[in-house]
């Protein structure tokens, strides 16, 4: 998997280098392949065997610390416990759906159940829950971010008032968060029908307290710093409220704001993991909590994956929101790194 | 003219600074008539660009005031289009664009949509922008920004049209263009407008009238001069009309003999100030970042 991620970021950067050299000089070409594919992989290689080298130094309580290769072995198991998992899902259903038609044929008054599969999370559905998780409580926190910041940077008042209030909740550690979160969510949402786990309301809000302070920051910052001429356009023009902050305050503010949203995200996801763990919430931290726990042979290979995975996703969420601010950024000459 | 299309009485003007108000301006008076083109001219830091930013809006005077037809100016409008030292385009969107917003805003209701679609193109081919009506700032060169910054301001149909050196920017080959372009303009519109330049050559040709103002602080008007040359004036038969050149040698006159000091003690001051201005609000804006 890790080869794989390489070789994209690779072909990135080789149509970047291809888009820039419009005129290819194609006696270039085996050099240019080999700066933008080859030396990243390169990299990566030394990477594993030194990693490789050290492992094999090293001995644990649950035996030698696994190299590559041990931890390549556990991402295939990883797979295949998925697929087992899955195919016992279905053959379930399967079951379940027969059981009723027969119990239908016989009766037709009968009330048929369904009832969901509870067999145990995998490590996909576990990876596929805190990329949910992260999502939500990001969004929620832009949501929230993006209009403060813009009424902050338009009022010095405002900002004046708010700034101490979020200049002090700003470095607060997600694990303070959690416990008054947990506490929180449990006495307020209480529903029979419940849409939500709770265990998820408390992750995604915990992601959400500890992930919105950049956006708000940039955001802040980027309003606040408008060109004076542009205000000056917008004042001259006489645009309303709603015009002046759609038509003038957010496109100019738009690169701030991203750059905030950017940063948001990475902590969001770094938050996630430290909430899922220490609050027993689904996810990749109680994945790696689990293996922890259990403390088997193959523990620390898992954990491994785990933790590529973590930096794999990390990485992608970044990607994902880089191609985003290339999208909505109006400046595209601007190098957005 | 018995009514008199736009006044300025008695202006001065204040800032505060840190080391005390300090007096820009004092005692400005000056009529306009309609249709009447003025240049302002002086040193650098004399306060023309406060004048400027009064007569727009953007800028309160402490004393006396501008009347526009008969009215109190004491906010922005549309009705005084200005055209900013630096194009002040919004970079996000098209030249088309951003002379659309202005329209929008101005003939809200009043134009239908074909109607601002066509007023639009015809403001951009006033300027000779038809051609790169859908480029983005980032893609036209310095003179073209300027140009539809010039379409931009006339668009809105001002009363007043306010140029603060629409052309300082430019190297002096598409200034000459963009001053032909100026006087083509304002043959066909005859709007009233107020432009500052450092070009003597740019005042004399373009203007009715040029109003020299003495330094600062506290500046006020020096001297005004009417240009009493025939229209259309072609810029190189100008080159060689003694009254064109008795007139570029008296505003020459006024601003080497009578205001001399460009860079002696008050500029030197003044730019000083503006450094230091400028250093404490990049320290401010630190601190925010912080
Ligand atoms: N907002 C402000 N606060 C404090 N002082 C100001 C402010 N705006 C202008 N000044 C001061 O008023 C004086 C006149 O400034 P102004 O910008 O009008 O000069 P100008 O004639 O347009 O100069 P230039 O030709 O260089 O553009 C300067 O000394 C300047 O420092
Ligand atoms: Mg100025």
């Amino acid at each position: 998997m890790n080869a794989k991620v390489m070789q994209l970021s690779g072909i990135n950067q080789m149509l970047l280098a291809a888009s820039k050299l419009k005129s290819l000089n194609w006696a270039e070409v085996p050099g240019q392949l080999f700066k933008s594919l080859g030396i990243p992989l390169l990299a990566v290689v030394i990477f594993g065997v030194l990693w490789g080298a050290v492992a094999a130094q090293i001995d644990t309580s649950l035996g030698k610390v696994p190299g590559p290769a041990k931890v390549w072995e556990q991402a295939t198991t990883l797979y295949q416990e998925h697929q087992t998992e899955r195919e016992r899902e279905s053959k379930f259903y399967e079951r379940q759906e027969k059981r009723n038609v027969k119990k239908l044929a016989e009766n037709p008054d009968a009330k048929v159940r369904i009832r969901p599969y509870t067999g145990p999370p995998t490590f996909f559905d576990q990876i596929w829950t805190s990329v949910y998780t992260v999502a939500t409580g990001f969004l929620l926190a832009s949501l929230i971010a993006i209009p403060i910041g813009i009424v902050c940077g338009l009022s010095t008042t405002l900002y004046k008032a708010l700034n101490p209030i979020i200049q002090t909740l700003k470095p607060v550690s997600p694990l303070a968060w959690l416990p008054i979160v947990t506490i929180i969510v449990s006495a307020v949402y209480i529903t029979d029908d419940p849409m939500f786990e709770k265990s998820f309301l408390t992750s995604a809000i915990t992601v959400m307290l500890c992930c919105m302070w950049p956006t708000i920051i940039n955001t802040t910052v980027g309003v606040s710093n408008i060109d004076k001429d542009l205000v000056n356009v917008s004042r001259v023009l006489r645009l309303g409220w709603f015009s002046n902050v759609f038509k003038i305050v957010i496109p100019s503010s738009i690169p701030m704001m991203f750059a905030g949203l950017r940063v948001s995200l990475g902590i969001g996801w770094m938050v996630l993991i430290a909430a899922e763990m220490l609050a027993q919430n689904p996810g990749l931290g109680k994945f790696v909590w689990d293996e922890f726990q259990n403390g088997s042979s193959d523990s620390l290979a898992r954990i491994m994956v785990a933790v590529l995975t973590i930096g794999l996703i990390g990485f992608l969420l970044d990607r994902m929101m880089l191609l985003l601010q290339r999208m909505v950024s109006w400046d595209k000459t601007a190098t957005i790194r | 003219m018995s009514i008199k299309h736009l006044e300025l009485s008695h202006l001065s003007i204040e800032f505060p600074t840190p080391a005390g108000p300090f007096r820009a301006l004092e005692d400005v008076n000056l009529d306009i008539e309609k249709g009447e083109f003025v240049s302002l001219i002086g040193h650098s830091g004399c306060g023309k660009s406060t004048v400027l930013n009064i007569v727009a809006g953007l800028y309160q005077a402490t004393k006396g005031g501008v009347i526009l037809d008969g009215k109190e100016v004491n906010e922005p409008a549309p009705d005084r289009a200005v055209v900013f030292q630096n194009h002040s385009l919004l970079p996000w969107l098209t030249a088309y664009e951003n002379v659309e917003l202005a329209v929008k805003q101005v003939f809200k209701g009043k134009k239908t949509k074909h109607e601002m679609r066509e007023w639009i193109e015809h403001n951009l081919e006033l300027v000779h922008m038809e051609h790169a009506m859908h480029k983005r700032p980032g893609e036209i060169s310095g003179g073209m920004k300027q140009r539809v910054g010039i379409a931009r301001a006339l668009a809105m149909e001002p009363k007043v049209l306010l140029m603060d050196e629409p052309f300082g920017a430019l190297d002096a080959l598409t200034r000459a263009h963009m001053q032909d372009s100026l006087i083509e303009i304002q043959a066909r519109l005859n709007n009233t407008v107020i432009m500052i330049t450092h070009d003597v050559d740019e005042a004399v040709l373009l203007s009715d009238r040029i109003v020299m103002m003495t330094n600062g602080p506290a500046a006020t008007i020096g001297e005004v001069l009417t240009i009493d040359l025939p229209r259309p004036r072609e810029r190189v038969k100008m080159a060689n009309d003694p009254r064109y050149n008795y007139y570029r040698a008296e505003v020459l006159k006024f601003l080497y003999e009578r205001q001399k000091n460009p860079q002696s003690d008050t500029k030197s001051q003044t730019s000083e100030k503006n450094v230091d201005e400028k250093a404490s609000s990049t320290n401010k804006q630190d601190e925010e970042a912080a």
